[in-house]
């Protein structure tokens, strides 16, 4: 290895070590992290909204060919939702736009993200994941109102 | 050097073939883009619906044409730099096996039995005939290697002790050995899951297995494409840029191939980042070393790149102390002799430097959450594999069928500006499909008829305009392609000239170290297995015995009513489930 080389080597390592620590504390320090394998909710077969408070909710997604259960949530401003997520068949995507919630939904198992919801507006979700004939109309939308911020 | 009969015919097949069908898959390339634009708003088009359209793009384009085209090129390889004969047999029950593989797979692909798009992700199942086919085809893809390759390299080896094995030798060989390993896992998938279900001799398995299984394949693969193209950058490259440029570090070289060895390995849940049922601190392992993975493709940037500046310095004195003026020098565009295969080289790299980038993005785990399975995917792998991989297999299938056909280049000029059309295009693809991606443009969907049709209550009109611009990008790869394939087949329907030999042009090394651990195979090898073996055990375990509750039946991709019975006993399994 010649000068040059070595300088190509470090600095290519350098790089990967600046990005590979920046992720770590996004993660670890931010708190954006990605999916993990949780175990205390069984996958369901229905899907429900359930609110613990005023601005603490709970929903569970299930993904179905070719919807999502249950359709159009309404949340207030504000409100910090936990999401689980399974499917009934195959595997789905869901992404909910304007967030970094980034799901699959596998059957057998259950997805969680936690999001809060800052801004009033329509938070649209698709599936991004190719499930079949009917994949591409398969999306629902999170509604998030103004004006009833705690 | 001459090639015999028999020979040459497997090896001009193996590139002819997936060539005739490679037409077939940048067609529905072009679909693609009309679909998701809403130019087409339908179902499907002459017969053949979106998603299968889709299934056909990519089986054909990344896994038989790839395949087999290295399958051609690491014959041709090892045929030249060993000159020792290929047999005759080996060569063609491997390639019958490909042929027929290839075909039974289409056939499922084109009757619509087998609509699961390349990834053919379970609980989808598709008819056996896929499966089996894919199989086949695989199978005869890694019969050359231990038949002909190896027993070659070996006899090589006795007979120059003490010497290095050609660099592209070296290459190919590395090459192959990471396709047998990386085979493993999709081969326990494909047949301990997939084909059972599919012939329906068991009721269900594990989805989130059968993914981890896939991607411990899936990603290695990507280097399986890359790593022929690299053995072109490093020898034949520098050799034609000027006629006598040289490789700048043949170590360097060979060292980079080594890292691949070790670090192709390790890194599949970077395909995972936002599945549930794997613990996230595992999927950081991968992450770490997704980014070490990075690391060879710099080390070959610049090993290319000083390459080329010392092939163009030896030879234009007047650019001797400039830092920059000795790019404008590269042959981009040149009729002299092999120098049109520079065009496919560097636009290959240049599309590549945006595909590393957009690759780093994706590898870095929680950023992964932005743009996992949006259209920044597709964006980014059209520049690596469709941009430096296709360009540099179009290029040498080109280069080799002229000479193992002893012809010239016919339509020279429209295969010189092939490429640049191909580059220009995909740059404009890339950067539709990456930007509407942040905006959460979803891949592998038939957008036109929902989220961009103006009729639909699922409208987005901000990625209409993406979309649009798709569709310009889309023709100029198309007529990029056209060129190339006047030139191909013009060449190859022209009058014979010379005679039929296989010779590649090849760089010397400007610095050439004996380096001898870079040179013995195996410890490294070892230590890969390891590794990978080491890596995946964690995930494995959670996808089998903690994260996964329970198998799931199949599907057919029309119908959400299970097409494989389990119903009574997943009901079991869920009471059960509950009652833990
Ligand atoms: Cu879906
Ligand atoms: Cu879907």
């Amino acid at each position: 290895m010649d000068r040059a080389e070595k300088g190509a080597f470090i600095t290519a390592v350098a790089f990967m070590g600046v990005f590979f620590a920046l992720i770590v504390y996004a993660a670890k320090g931010l708190n954006i992290d990605v999916p993990t394998c949780i175990t205390d909710v069984k996958p369901f077969t229905q899907g429900q909204v359930i609110q613990h408070a005023p601005d603490r909710y709970e929903i569970h997604y299930l993904a179905k060919m070719w919807y999502f259960e249950p359709a159009n949530v309404e949340v207030p401003v504000g409100s910090t939702v936990d999401i689980y997520l399974t499917s009934a068949d195959v595997i789905h995507g869901f992404q909910i736009d304007g967030t970094n919630v980034n799901l699959m939904a596998i059957p057998g198992t259950v997805a969680y993200a936690r999001v809060k919801f800052d801004k009033p507006g329509v938070y649209h979700i698709v599936c991004h994941e190719y499930c079949g004939i009917g994949h591409q109309d398969m999306a629902t939308k999170i509604i998030v109102k103004a004006g009833e911020q705690q | 050097m001459r090639v015999e009969g028999s020979v040459k015919t497997v090896i001009l097949g193996e590139i002819i073939f997936p060539i005739v069908l490679l037409i077939f898959g940048i067609y529905h390339g072009l679909m693609q883009v009309l679909y998701r634009a809403g130019v087409i708003k339908d179902m499907s088009f002459l017969g053949i619906e979106y998603y299968q359209g889709l299934t056909l793009h990519g089986v054909i384009n990344v896994i038989v044409f790839t395949t087999m085209i290295i399958v051609a090129f690491g014959n041709a390889v090892f045929l030249y730099y060993l000159k020792k004969p290929l047999r005759p047999v080996v060569q063609w029950v491997s390639f019958l096996l490909m042929v027929v593989g290839t075909l039974m797979a289409a056939w499922a692909m084109f009757t619509g039995k087998a609509n699961v798009l390349y990834t053919f992700y379970y609980p989808l199942i598709a008819h056996p005939a896929f499966y089996i086919g894919a199989a086949l085809l695989l199978v005869g893809s890694v019969i050359p290697l231990f038949f002909d390759w190896i027993p070659n390299y070996i006899a090589w080896r006795k007979e120059h002790p003490g010497e290095k094995v050609p660099l592209a030798v070296f290459g190919m060989l590395v090459n192959h050995i990471m396709w047998v390993i990386m085979l493993v896992p999709v081969v326990i998938e494909v047949v301990f899951q997939l084909i059972p279900v599919s012939l329906g001799l068991i009721p269900e398995t594990n989805p989130s297995l059968s993914r981890t299984l896939f991607w411990a394949f899936g990603h290695p693969v990507v280097y399986f494409w890359l790593l022929p193209a690299y053995v072109m950058l490093y020898t034949i490259l520098p050799k034609i840029v000027t006629g006598e440029g040289k490789l700048y570090s043949d170590s360097a070289a060979r060292f980079a191939f080594l890292l691949f060895v070790l670090f192709s390995f390790p890194v599949g849940l970077h395909h995972q980042y936002t599945e549930p049922g794997i613990t996230n601190s595992y999927k950081l392992i991968h992450a770490f070393f997704t980014l070490g993975v990075a690391v060879p493709s710099i080390i070959t940037a610049f090993t290319v790149a000083a390459s080329l500046e010392y092939s163009i310095k030896s030879k234009y004195p007047e650019v001797r102390n400039s830092l920059f003026y000795w790019w404008t020098k590269i042959p981009y565009i040149s009729l002299e002799g092999d120098k049109w295969l520079v065009s496919y080289f560097m636009a290959g790299l240049l599309l590549f430097l945006v595909g590393g980038i957009t690759g780093i993005v994706n590898a870095s785990y929680n950023l992964n959450l932005v743009v996992h399975n949006t259209s920044f995917v597709p964006g980014h792998f059209h520049t690596t594999v469709g941009g430096l991989v296709t360009l540099s297999f179009l290029g040498i299938s080109l280069y080799m069928v002229s000479k193992l056909m002893g012809k010239d280049i016919k339509f020279k000029g429209l295969a010189v500006i092939a490429p640049w059309l191909w580059w220009q295009g995909m740059l404009i693809f890339e950067y539709a499909m990456s930007v509407a991606g942040i905006h959460g443009f979803p891949r592998r969907t038939n957008t036109g008829i929902s989220y961009l049709n103006p009729d639909s209550p699922l409208y987005r009109p901000e990625w209409v305009g993406y979309a649009e611009l798709t569709v310009f990008a889309g023709f100029i790869i198309v007529l990029g392609f056209i060129f190339w394939a006047i030139s191909f087949f013009g060449t190859i329907f022209s009058p014979k000239v010379r005679e039929s030999t296989i010779e590649f042009p090849t760089a010397s090394a400007l610095h050439d170290e004996k380096a001898p651990a870079l040179n013995r195979l195996t410890p490294w090898f070892a230590v890969s297995v390891l590794l990978f073996v080491l890596s995946y055990i964690p995930a494995i375990y959670d996808v089998t015995k903690r994260g996964v509750f329970f198998d799931s039946p199949g599907y057919n991709d029309k119908s959400p009513v299970p097409i494989t019975k389990p119903q009574s006993a997943k009901e079991d399994q869920r009471n059960t489930a509950e009652a833990k």
